[in-house]
Order: C-alpha cells, then structure tokens, then sequence
C-alpha cells in the first residue's frame, strides 16, 4: 500500500508534484497516467525517497521508505532501464543489490532465469539491448520477491513480444494479491491492463477511479449515421434532443441520443439509413479530452474539426487493434 | 514466456532467509558487501590498480637510476662524494617519488567510485535497493579506503625495495630497520589511501567525473606546483615558507620524507593536517550526497 498526502515537489518556480493524495491499493493494477510531463516519474521518485518532497508526505506499508528494514522486500521499482552500471555483469549488478539487502546469492539466478536472462548473466549491461536491459530492470524490481512493485512507462520502446510480456507479468503480479503500480502516458496501455487510474496532469491529480468508471464519466459515447437525407435526420434528432455534426465525410455524429432511439425515428419518418453505428469513445479519446487543458507542452492548439478527427482515427486504432 | 513461473520462483525461500536472519534490518554490514561487489566487478578498478603500481614502482625507479647512475659517472672524486652524499639522502624519499604522480592515479579512482554511480544512473537504483544514505556513503568510502589502503602499501613498498636494489650497487640503499625508514614507507601507502579518500569526497560533493578529478589534481597536484612561485617576503613576514607546509601535498608528504625542510610539518603532524583535509572533502561529500535529489 502507497498512500501519498498532499504531496508537494518543487523546481525553483515550476511546480512538478502539486498537493497530491492517493491510496494505491493492493491486489489490483494502478495505472498511473498522464501527459509526458505530467509529475509521474517525480512522483515515483518521491515514493522511492530519490527525491525529497517539497512538502507533504508518502509513505510505503505505512513508513517513509528510508524507514524500511529490508526496501528491496518490500518495493520492487523500475523507474528507467537505463539506471545500471554498463561495465558490471547482469549477474554482479543484481548481486550487489541482493547483499544489500541480505538476500541469498541463489535469489540472483532465479530472477535472471525468470525474465530470460541466464545465458547473458555474465556479459557486461552495456552490450545489452532495450528490451534485455527493461528485463534486467524487472530481474531487479523482482529480486526480493517485494509485495509492491513500481514499473515507469515499462513498455516504452519495446517490440510487441515485450510488451504481451510485461502486460502478462503485470496481471500475474496483480493475481498473487500484489499492489502493481505502473505508469503511462498510453491510455491504450492502461485500458488493457490496469484496473484502477490515477490520471495527473501538470502534477495535479484529475481522476482516481476505476477504468470502467474512469470510462463511463469521461467517455462520450455517440451514434455515427449516413443517411442521403443529412438535412431531414439532424433536425429530427435536434427535436429530440441529441446534437448533430457533420463530420465531413457522410457522416454525421449524434451525440445525446440511445442508438435505438435514434433508428426509431428515422423509420417513423421515412428516412432510410445507410449506417448506424454506436462508438464509444476510447480510453483515450476521454484521457485526451480530460488532460487537454493541463498539457504542459502542447503544438499549437488543434480546432475542433482536428481533434475530432484525431479521435476518430484512435477510435479506428482502437477497432482494430 | 516465463510469466507463469511466477508464482513457483517466489516460493524460493527468499523469505525464509528472512526469518534465518538474525539481524532485522538492512544495515552497514549489507552495505559494506554490496560496495565489495560493485567495486571488484568493474574493470576500471583493476585497471587503475595496476597503474597504480606500475606509476609509483616505474617512477621510483627512475630517480633511484638517476641518483645512482650519478654516482658511478662521477669524473672527479670531489664529484663523487657529492653524488654519493646526494644520493644516501634521498635514498627513501628518491624510491618513493613516484607516489607525485601515483596520487593522482588514486585521486581518479576515488573519484570514480562515486561519480560513476551518477553518470551511469546506478545510483538511482542503488538507493532504492538501499535508501539510507549516510550508510551507503559509509560503506562505499569503507570499501574504496580499505582496496586504496592496501594497494598504497603494496605500491609503496613495491617502489621502495625497487629503489633500494638500485641504489644498493653504489652503497647509497638503505632497509626498514633504519630510523624513520619503516614509517615512511608505511606512510606511503597511508598518504595514498587519504589521497583517494579527499578524491572520494570531492567525488561525493561534484557528482561528475571529470570535474571531480580536475578537483582533486588541482588540491593535490597545482596547489602544490604553484606553492613554488610563490615570492619570499622578508624573514618575519608571513609568506611562502608559512603556507608551503599547509600545502596539501607538503602537509601529506612530510610523512614519507617527500621533502623535508625546517619550516614543515613534522611527519605525524603532517599527516594529521592531510587528514583534516580529506575529512573536510568527506565530511563536504557526505552532506551532498543526503540532501541532494539523487
């Protein structure tokens, strides 16, 4: 358990962690999201004591993380793969971690056979690839078998096979009752993999919630129709309450209205369709929309049509995937 | 792949040795065996060990050389007096001259085992894996000053019997068993561990390598090439022969006969005043590394 109170980083005038409070609880996958930028690795930073908050306070199993007997035990953290020293041996760099920690030289071996690495034990990190190096960061975040685990953006730059890996890992760490902590500016990731958000943005907390309710209040489900009579079916869904835009294409996009609904009234009135579709609007659709207004570096603002063009495109993205 | 492995590996004991042990909390013993392992798993360690030795043991030599060989090339007998008496007084600290450049061989590696942990980012992981500093810190300067304490012997007493082999076919040698010859060459080895130390330090308080070495060669190597420009006020003043003792070099030097004048350090208290300043580096290093953002 990883309870964060009014948890306060600051960089001379910029404000990186601001008044943060939340509870990650166990047994479940947290996912951890927001904008690059946003305050998540500061705040794992801050959790691991490699920081020291401004203001407010984190603790772990109810202690500052100093406080721990045995850290590695109890916390298992990757925050970035790169964090090694490039001329120690996979097998040295994670036994100087297991003696710091009093575990057993045999401990070293299982974690290295685990994430696959055993027949590299020997050779220098430096020589290691992206994907070797993410899985010598997990061989350390699971070296004292830790009830808590931190993972920060595990599955930037690996291949699919990488990333089908850590997901499965993740779900199976989350399985045994173990607390997952994993963060990502990748809605998609999190809608496949986490069950509980916390979403921050320029270091504030936006929503702590469950995917599905995280979905439910944000997503904004609508109905997509193709109709040869556009004019008559936008004014009877106006009637009915539901708003209509022409997304330029043939289409046009009800928003407020039951599908049915809408396919009722469009029999009663005569008006043939050629397409109902009801879309709900990705993770990411409602991720991008939440954090819009708190993105730290944004490329000049998009206007409305090319925003709803972008997210119709991850909405696509979504279909198939 | 290995995923559904999980669950059997973490049933392999880890928490057993956690009941077995007797002691209840990660401390400066952990710590102390985990700095063994990181420092004996690089290859720049063994690298800038050797150097070590091959830097004091070559240089050595090559004063020793030189005062013997002017000794068999004398062409008067007058010359040859000289040469002999030139060559008897500086038969410890002729032997020992290269520990001049061997210092900064160490003042490197002092460096590095601290700022390598900052540049490759090991630090980051080293904290989390062991997150109190002050122990960490400990064991890291334990480590290094135990590895630099006995290659300083070995480097010392390496350059010394070298240099005494030389010397000893003009009868210009001398052995441990003279006054003042054993404390010297222990000295030696002492003056390099505390060399290695004050790098370590400054290590500590930079953060990067190549500032913290052009650090330590500028405390160690300028202050005291520069102390020679220095002018001579009149007798009475305060001037270059009261500063020339604090010197670091001096002050560390004086216990391995580097030179000897009347207006430095007696060795012991020297070494001592040497001590101080590396304690200050330590003690500097120290506070940077707990109060700052690792």
């Amino acid at each position: 358990m990883i309870e964060a109170r009014s948890l306060t980083k600051r960089y001379g005038d910029t404000v990186a962690v601001d008044d943060l409070s939340f509870t990650v609880e166990p047994g479940r996958i947290t996912g951890f999201l927001g904008p690059n930028g946003a305050g998540k690795t500061t705040t794992m930073r801050l959790i691991l004591g490699l920081d020291r908050p401004t203001s407010g306070t984190v603790t772990v199993n109810g202690r500052p993380f100093d406080k721990l007997a045995f850290p590695i035990r109890e916390v298992g953290a990757l925050l970035d793969a790169k964090a090694v020293h490039g001329g120690r041996s996979a097998y040295n760099h994670l036994l100087c971690l297991a003696q710091a920690n009093n575990l057993p030289k045999r401990r070293v071996g299982e974690v290295l056979e685990l994430v696959g690495l055993s027949d590299v034990a020997r050779k220098r990190s430096g020589g290691f690839s992206l994907g070797m190096g993410q899985r010598l960061g997990i061989a350390a975040a699971l070296l004292g078998d830790p009830q808590i685990l931190m993972f920060d953006e595990p599955v930037n730059g690996l291949d699919p096979e990488g990333i089908v890996w850590i997901r499965t890992l993740m779900k199976a760490l989350a399985g045994e009752g173990r607390t997952v902590f994993v963060s990502s500016h990748l809605m998609s990731e999190m809608e496949s993999t986490a069950d509980h958000l916390l979403v921050i943005g320029r270091g504030r907390l936006i929503a702590d919630c469950s995917v599905a309710e995280f979905i439910k209040a944000n997503s904004q489900r609508y109905v997509r129709v193709r109709t040869p009579r556009p004019g008559a079916l936008v004014r009877l869904a106006a009637a009915a309450g539901g708003v209509v835009k022409d997304d330029g294409d043939g289409h046009l996009v009800v928003r407020g209205l039951d599908p049915a609904l809408l396919g009722d009234l469009a029999f009663e009135h005569d008006i043939c369709l050629h397409e109902l579709a009801p879309v709900d609007a990705s993770l990411e659709q409602a991720f991008m929309d939440l954090t819009a207004s708190s993105v730290q570096f944004r490329a000049g603002k998009l206007d409305e049509q090319d925003h709803e063009r972008a997210g119709r495109e991850l909405v696509r993205a979504g279909e198939v995937a | 792949m290995a995923t559904t492995t999980v669950d059997q590996r973490r049933a392999g004991g880890v928490h057993a040795k956690q009941s077995a042990g007797r002691r209840g909390r990660a401390g400066f013993a952990e710590a102390v065996r985990s700095e063994i392992t990181k420092i004996r798993s690089v290859r720049s360690t063994y690298w800038t060990l050797l150097a070590l030795i091959v830097v004091c043991v070559g240089v050595g030599a090559l004063f020793s050389y030189g005062d013997a060989s002017r000794v068999t090339s004398a062409a008067t007998a007058a010359d040859r007096v000289a040469a002999l008496a030139h060559a008897r007084a500086f038969n410890v600290s002729g032997s020992l001259a290269g520990l001049l450049i061997g210092q900064l061989v160490i003042a490197v590696l002092g460096a590095l085992t601290i700022t390598s942990e900052y540049t490759t980012g090991m630090i980051r992981t080293s904290l989390t894996a062991m997150p109190r500093r002050t122990t960490v810190y400990a064991a890291k300067a334990v480590v290094f000053g135990t590895v630099a304490l006995v290659t300083g012997l070995v480097a010392s007493f390496a350059s010394f019997f070298a240099g005494q082999a030389l010397l000893t076919g003009v009868h210009a040698g001398t052995s441990l068993g003279q006054p003042g010859v054993l404390r010297a060459v222990v000295g030696g080895g002492l003056f390099l561990a505390v060399c290695g130390l004050l790098s370590f330090g400054i290590g500590g308080l930079l953060r990067h390598t190549a500032g913290a070495i052009s650090a330590a060669v500028g405390v160690l190597f300028v202050a005291w090439s520069l102390s020679g420009f220095l002018p001579s006020p009149p007798s009475g003043w305060f001037g270059q022969a009261d500063i020339d003792k604090w010197i670091p070099f001096n002050a560390g030097g004086a216990i391995w006969e580097h030179f000897t004048g009347l207006n430095m350090f007696s060795p012991w208290i020297g070494f001592a005043v040497f001590c101080c300043y590396a304690a200050a580096a330590l003690a500097a290093g120290l506070i940077v590394f707990c109060r700052r953002d690792a």
